[in-house]
C-alpha cells in the first residue's frame, strides 16, 4: 500500500515557531462578524434578526443546497447589524454582526447527536457545521457521503501540514490525539471503510509520537501512520493521495472516485469533539505569526473574531503591518484590512512587515525550468506564461495547464521573480471561458 | 473608516513568500564556479591572463550599462550577467589577445547577440561563444597564437602550439601527457587549459543544482565515446576530452539556460550533438577545435529540440502524475 515514490517537491522554510506553543483561548471580543460564505458551495441564509438575542452554538445561518455548512452563533449576545460585506474573494457576503454580552451562554440547540445508522452519522456531521478546516472548507458531510460509497476503502487524513508557519494540525494532534483517532474509528465504523492513514511529515515528532502512543494504548490495529518528506506541498489532496495510496489523482477528480476518504486532521478531531459534546464549530485553533506580531501564539478563536482583536490578543503588532495572510504563505489570502473577521478556514493569521511583504521586482525569464522541476506534476509553468500571453488555449489545453492546483511552487522557485502561479490561474481561467 | 483598523495592506496573489535564489545569485555561482579555473590561469599564463578578464568583465558590464541607458531599457547590470559574459570571453582567446580587439568581443557579445535580440533571457546564442566564433573569424591569427606556460621549457619561443593543433598535423609525439592537460599546462585559450579547475567548478554547480549534468555528462560523453571509435585508442580518448574547449564548454557554455532545451530528451540530444559536431570538426575539419561551433550550431537547433521534447513529453501525458 505505501511505497517509496515521492512526486517532485520543494524546500521551503518551515518557520514552525509555534510548534510548542500550547493552544490558549482568547477573551470574548467586543464585536464579531460572523460571515455567511464560509464553505464552497451555496452561502448560507441568515436565520436571525438585528436586534435578536442570540447564544453559543445557535443556528445562525443555513441553507437548503446538499453542498453547504449551517454556521452558528461563536458567542451569546445581540444581533447588532446584518451586512453586505466586500469579501476576500472580491464578492459581497452576508455579515451578521453581533455584539457578545461575554456571558457565553449555551444554546439548547446544543444536544449531544444520537447516531444510530450512516444517515445519522452523515446528518451529524451536516449539524457539527464542519467544512475542511485545513483551507479549502468544503463540507465535510458531503465528502463522508460520496456516490460510491460501497467502493470506498481507506480513509486518508490529511496531517501533513505542509504550509510553512501553521502549526494548528501538529497541535491538533499533540492535544487533541484522542479525537483524532475516535473521529477517525467514526468515520471508518460509519463509512465501513477497511482501513485509516494519517499522512504527517516527519518535521513534527511531537505529533508523531503521542499518536503513535495513543495507538498503542487503545490496541488499534487498522491505523497506520504515513510519515512523510518534509517538503512542500506534501498536503495537497491530490499529493497526498499519490504518496499514501499510490493512486493517481487528476484535476476534478474526488478522492471518493478513487475509493479514498480524505480530510484535514483538525477536521476530523473537532468533528469528535462534536459526536462527544454537541458543540458546533464555534471557535478554531488559529496560528498567530509573522515578524509584525508580537507574541505568536495558537489561539482558539471565536470564529467571526475581527484579525486586529486576534493580534491584540497576541501582544499586538512589534511593526507596522504591511501584508495580512490568512492561512499559509503558499496557497493562503492576502486580505486588505485586519477588520476582516476569521472564519472556519482561517487555519493562520500571518501578519508581515515591509520587509516580507514586498512583491519582489519581475526580471526576465531564464528558461532554468526550476518551475517545471518544482512542479509536482512536472507542468511547464513557463510555457503556460507564454501561451497565456499570446491567448493560446489550444496550447494551455496541450500542455494541461487545468491540471495544475495553484500550489505556487513555480513562483516560489523562479529566480526572475515571476507571478507564475498567477499567470497559472489566469490562464485556467481563460481555458475555462473559451470552453464556455 | 474606523482608524483602528489597517485598511490599506498589500494585496497579491499567493504565494507570498519566495526562494533567495535569484537570477543575480545564479549569475554568482556560476561565476564562483569559474574562480577554479580563473586562478589557475593566471598562474599558468601569468599577468596577461588577469588583465585580459579585468578588462573582458569590465567592458561587457559597461556596454550593458550603456545599451541599457541608451535604449531606454531597464538596468540589467546588477545581475551579473555581463561579468559572466565577459569573463567567459576573456576564457575564451589566447592570453596573449590584443585588448581592443577583445573589447570589440565584448562588444559584439553583449549589444549584437544579447542586447539587439531583447537583453537577458531573450538570445538565442550564447553571447561568449558567438563571440569566440567572431573574433575567431575577424582576427584568426590573433586568435591562433597561443602564449607558453610557466612550465615550457622553450627559452627562445613565447608562442607554441596547441596540442589539438599538434594532433591535427600529426605531431603526436609531441603532445604533453594527460597529466599535464588535466592540470592545464598546455597551449591553449586562457580558462580552457585546466581541466582540473573546470572540472571542479562544473561539478559545485552539478551539486548546488544550478545546472544540470545532463547537457555535460551527454557532451563529454559522446566526445569520449567518438574519439574512442575514432582512435581505437582510450589515451586519445581521453586526450580529446581534457584538450580544447570540451570542458569549459560543456559545463559552463553549452549549459547556458536561455540557449539550451527546456527538458531532460532534448537536453540529452543537444549534448551528443554538441559532442559529434566538436568530433567531426576536429577529426575531419579543417580546424582543429570544434567546441564553438558545435555549440552555436547547436544553440540554433534548441528550438527544434524542444519542439521534439514536447511531443514525447505530451504523449506521456505532460504532467508525470497526470495519465
Amino acid at each position: 500500500m505505501s511505497q517509496r515514490k515521492h512526486l517532485p517537491s520543494i524546500h521551503v522554510p518551515h518557520h514552525k515557531n509555534t510548534a510548542a506553543c500550547e493552544t490558549v483561548t482568547m477573551p470574548i471580543p467586543d464585536e464579531v462578524s460572523i460571515s455567511m460564505s464560509q464553505n464552497i458551495g451555496a452561502p448560507c441564509q441568515p436565520l436571525v434578526e438585528k436586534g435578536d438575542y442570540v447564544k453559543v452554538g445557535q443556528r445562525i445561518g443555513d441553507v437548503q443546497a446538499f453542498v453547504s455548512a449551517p454556521i452558528f452563533s461563536s458567542v451569546s449576545g445581540t444581533v447588532k447589524s446584518i451586512d453586505k460585506v466586500r469579501g476576500s474573494m472580491g464578492g459581497f457576503e452576508t455579515h451578521i454582526v453581533i455584539e457578545p454580552d461575554k456571558k457565553q451562554e449555551v444554546s439548547e440547540e446544543v444536544q449531544i447527536p444520537v447516531i444510530n445508522s450512516f444517515e445519522d452519522f452523515v446528518k451529524a456531521a451536516r449539524d457539527s457545521g464542519m467544512v475542511g478546516l485545513g483551507g479549502a472548507s468544503f463540507p465535510t458531510h458531503v465528502k463522508l457521503n460520496p456516490k460510491n460509497l460501497d467502493e470506498c476503502e481507506y480513509l486518508v487524513v490529511n496531517a501533513a501540514e505542509c504550509e510553512p508557519f501553521i502549526t494548528t494540525d501538529n497541535r491538533e494532534m499533540v492535544e487533541n490525539g484522542q479525537d483524532v483517532l475516535d473521529g477517525m474509528k467514526m468515520i471508518m465504523k460509519w463509512l465501513n471503510l477497511k482501513k485509516g492513514f494519517i499522512g504527517v511529515e516527519t518535521n513534527k515528532p511531537d505529533a508523531i509520537a503521542n499518536l503513535k502512543r495513543l495507538i498503542e494504548q487503545n490496541e488499534i490495529k487498522d491505523i497506520e501512520i504515513v510519515p512523510l518528506p518534509s517538503s512542500y506541498p506534501k498536503g495537497a489532496e491530490r499529493v497526498l493521495v499519490y504518496e499514501v495510496t499510490g493512486k493517481t489523482m487528476n484535476a476534478g477528480v474526488l478522492p471518493a472516485q478513487l475509493g479514498v476518504i480524505l480530510d484535514n486532521v483538525s477536521t476530523i478531531g473537532v468533528m469528535a469533539e462534536y459526536f462527544k459534546t454537541g458543540m458546533p464549530v464555534v471557535r478554531r485553533r488559529v496560528t498567530v505569526d509573522g515578524d509584525a506580531v508580537t507574541e505568536p501564539k495558537n489561539v482558539y478563536v471565536p470564529i467571526g473574531t475581527r484579525i486586529a482583536d486576534v493580534v491584540e490578543f497576541c501582544g499586538g503588532y512589534k511593526k507596522e503591518p504591511r501584508k495580512i495572510i490568512m492561512g499559509g504563505p503558499m496557497m493562503g489570502r492576502a486580505t486588505k484590512s485586519d477588520e476582516s473577521p476569521t472564519m472556519k478556514n482561517t487555519s493562520a493569521i500571518l501578519c508581515f512587515s515591509q520587509e516580507m511583504a514586498g512583491v519582489k521586482e519581475e526580471t526576465a525569464c531564464l528558461n532554468c525550468q526550476r518551475c517545471h522541476t518544482a512542479c509536482p506534476f512536472g507542468l511547464m509553468p513557463s510555457i503556460f506564461a507564454d501561451a497565456y500571453e499570446a491567448k493560446d488555449v489550444d496550447k494551455l489545453n496541450r500542455f494541461n495547464v487545468m491540471q495544475c492546483m495553484e500550489c505556487g511552487s513555480c513562483s516560489y522557485t523562479c529566480p526572475a521573480r515571476r507571478p507564475l502561479a498567477l499567470t497559472n490561474k489566469l490562464a485556467k481561467m481563460m481555458v475555462k471561458e473559451a470552453s464556455k | 473608516m474606523d482608524n483602528k483598523f489597517h485598511t490599506n495592506l498589500i494585496v497579491s496573489s499567493s504565494p507570498h513568500i519566495v526562494t533567495e535564489s535569484d537570477t543575480t545569485r545564479l549569475m554568482g555561482s556560476v561565476l564562483l564556479a569559474l574562480a577554479p579555473a580563473w586562478i589557475a590561469s593566471i598562474y599558468i599564463f601569468g599577468f596577461r591572463a588577469l588583465l585580459l578578464s579585468v578588462v573582458c568583465v569590465a567592458a561587457s558590464v559597461l556596454f550593458e550599462y550603456l545599451f541599457n541607458v541608451i535604449t531606454h531599457k531597464k538596468q540589467t547590470v546588477g545581475d551579473l550577467s555581463a561579468a559572466l559574459t565577459g569573463l567567459l570571453i576573456a576564457f575564451n582567446v589566447p592570453s596573449s589577445f590584443p585588448l581592443w580587439q577583445a573589447i570589440i568581443g565584448c562588444l559584439f557579445a553583449i549589444v549584437v547577440v544579447k542586447g539587439l535580440f531583447g537583453g537577458i533571457g531573450k538570445n538565442f546564442s550564447n553571447p561568449a561563444i558567438t563571440a569566440r566564433i567572431f573574433l575567431f573569424i575577424s582576427f584568426s591569427a590573433n586568435m591562433s597564437t597561443w602564449p607558453l606556460t610557466r612550465l615550457a621549457e622553450s627559452t627562445d619561443a613565447v608562442t607554441g602550439p596547441t596540442p589539438l593543433a599538434l594532433y591535427a598535423e600529426g605531431s603526436q609525439d609531441q603532445i604533453p601527457d594527460l597529466l599535464h592537460l588535466f592540470l592545464g599546462f598546455h597551449g591553449g585559450s586562457t580558462g580552457e587549459v585546466c581541466a582540473l579547475a573546470l572540472l571542479i567548478g562544473g561539478i559545485y554547480l552539478i551539486a548546488r543544482k544550478v545546472i544540470s549534468p545532463i547537457i555535460p555528462c551527454a557532451f563529454i560523453g559522446t566526445v569520449f565515446v567518438f574519439g574512442l571509435i575514432a582512435t581505437g585508442s582510450p589515451y586519445w580518448a581521453l586526450f580529446h576530452v581534457l584538450s580544447g574547449g570540451v570542458m569549459l564548454g560543456a559545463f559552463f557554455m553549452a549549459t547556458d539556460y536561455v540557449t539550451s532545451p527546456k527538458l531532460p530528451l532534448g537536453q540529452l540530444l543537444f549534448g551528443i550533438g554538441c559532442g559529434i559536431i566538436t568530433m567531426s570538426i576536429r577529426l575531419f575539419g579543417s580546424y582543429p577545435e570544434g567546441v564553438s561551433f558545435s555549440i552555436l550550431l547547436m544553440n540554433i537547433c534548441t528550438p527544434l529540440l524542444n519542439n521534439l521534447s514536447y511531443k514525447f513529453y505530451l504523449k506521456e501525458g505532460g504532467a508525470k502524475n497526470g495519465k
